[in-house]
């Protein structure tokens, strides 16, 4: 699997074929999920309507986190195959995964003044994410910082593999620490806290932003391929 | 040896490196990662938790006595309580057995003069229905102290 897509064509040529599939998916279960999140579900006992914010902020939040875990595993498979496609991967992620953090913050915010009082705490779930935000950004200036792109895949590879220690961090911050965030509510022992009704839109929706992560990757990893081709075209012209 | 296999082992190594770093200054700094502390550790780690600080608990039942602007009421851990007292608004959240953090200072009586106060939610959801329903089953979990 792994060698049959160092060759750039043939990933190029299946992306083609998935594109539109995925693309319909995407608004198909965005169009589902915003309708069971916004009209069907239920208003929370504590929260009221403000609950509805969790079904942006945290499918964000999960994709916020895997796509970090995805960019350091392609980076991880770039530094140590040479794989020519992992990082070019790793690089088309990490403004995916930095908008995903932007959204996370700023709806956390939007959340936090209602139901906490305040739109933003120094705890440790808080500040933790806010260090994922940075390091996304770390990873797309250190990427676009040399001249040669193979040097700054390098580089940046790098970073994020450091970078990979604030994964398990922001994970179980609420559970090492007191802070003002509350535990999680799916990955537990015994059963998920979230009554069915809310747990199906929100499942609905981490889909939906999970299809929506591929498509834009597969589109950006398309469109960098391309400009490659194009580079290297204009190289031969030159000569 | 390959040069690949060399990379990948270098390259867990360094991973295994760092996040044992990671570990052990975490650890070392346990105490100052910490958002509130609470009641208990208030009264047994007295020389770390002085001057401002964030008191975190819950509001104790039949604790609270509002004088004009000025509410009263006790925060415990169920081994701890202390007393706080706050002159503003409130929360929404603010109520009897909800976990709450409250910015301030100790004052020399030992009362908790707080600046500002925030409300803790669980990680509980459900519609009202259900937690009427659960509450009249009995089966409702009584809220825990905040970790």
């Amino acid at each position: 699997m792994i060698n049959y897509f160092s060759n750039p064509n043939r990933f190029l040529k299946l992306t083609e074929k998935l594109l539109p599939w995925l693309v319909g998916l995407t608004i198909l279960f965005f169009l589902v999920g915003v309708y069971f999140g916004l009209l069907y579900s239920p208003a929370d006992y504590q929260q009221g309507e403000t609950v509805r914010i969790m079904y942006v902020h945290v499918p964000a939040a999960w994709l916020a986190l895997s796509c970090y875990a995805f960019m350091a595993a392609m980076g991880a498979l770039s530094l140590t195959y040479k794989h020519p496609l992992a990082g070019i991967a790793a690089r088309s992620a990490a403004p995916i995964g930095a908008g995903f953090t932007v959204i996370v913050i700023i709806t956390g915010s939007l959340w936090g003044k209602p139901i906490w009082g305040t739109w933003w705490v120094w705890d440790a779930r808080l500040s933790s994410v806010l260090v994922l935000f940075f390091l996304y950004l770390g990873h797309i200036a250190l990427s676009h910082a040399f001249e040669n792109p193979l040097r700054g895949i390098r580089a940046s590879a790098i970073l994020a593999l450091v970078g990979l220690v604030n994964i398990p961090i922001i994970k179980f911050s609420v559970d090492w620490w007191n802070t003002l965030h509350q535990p999680a509510s799916l990955t537990r022992f015994d059963a998920p806290a979230i009554d069915p009704s809310m747990l199906i839109p929100l499942i609905i929706m981490a889909l939906a932003f999970f299809l929506y992560f591929l498509t834009i990757l597969l589109v950006r990893i398309k469109s960098e391929l391309t400009s490659q081709k194009i580079r290297a075209i204009n190289i031969k012209m030159i000569k | 040896m390959k040069r690949k296999h060399q990379r990948l082992i270098l390259l867990f190594l360094v991973l295994v490196l760092i996040s044992s770093g990671a570990t052990l200054i975490l650890i070392a700094l346990e105490d100052s990662l910490v958002y509130f502390y609470t009641p208990t550790d208030v009264k047994s780690k007295s020389s770390t938790v002085s001057g401002n600080f964030r008191l975190g608990g819950i509001v104790l039942k039949g604790s609270i006595r509002e004088v004009g602007t000025v509410t009263n009421f006790g925060v415990t851990d169920l081994e701890n309580t202390l007393f706080v007292r706050y002159d503003g608004i409130l929360p929404d959240l603010f109520r009897e057995e909800q976990g709450i953090v409250a910015e301030g200072s100790l004052s020399p009586t030992g009362i908790f003069i707080a600046t500002n106060v925030l409300a803790k939610h669980d990680e509980n959801y459900m519609p009202k229905e259900v937690a009427k329903a659960l509450k009249k089953s009995g089966r409702w979990k009584d809220s825990r102290p905040n970790k």
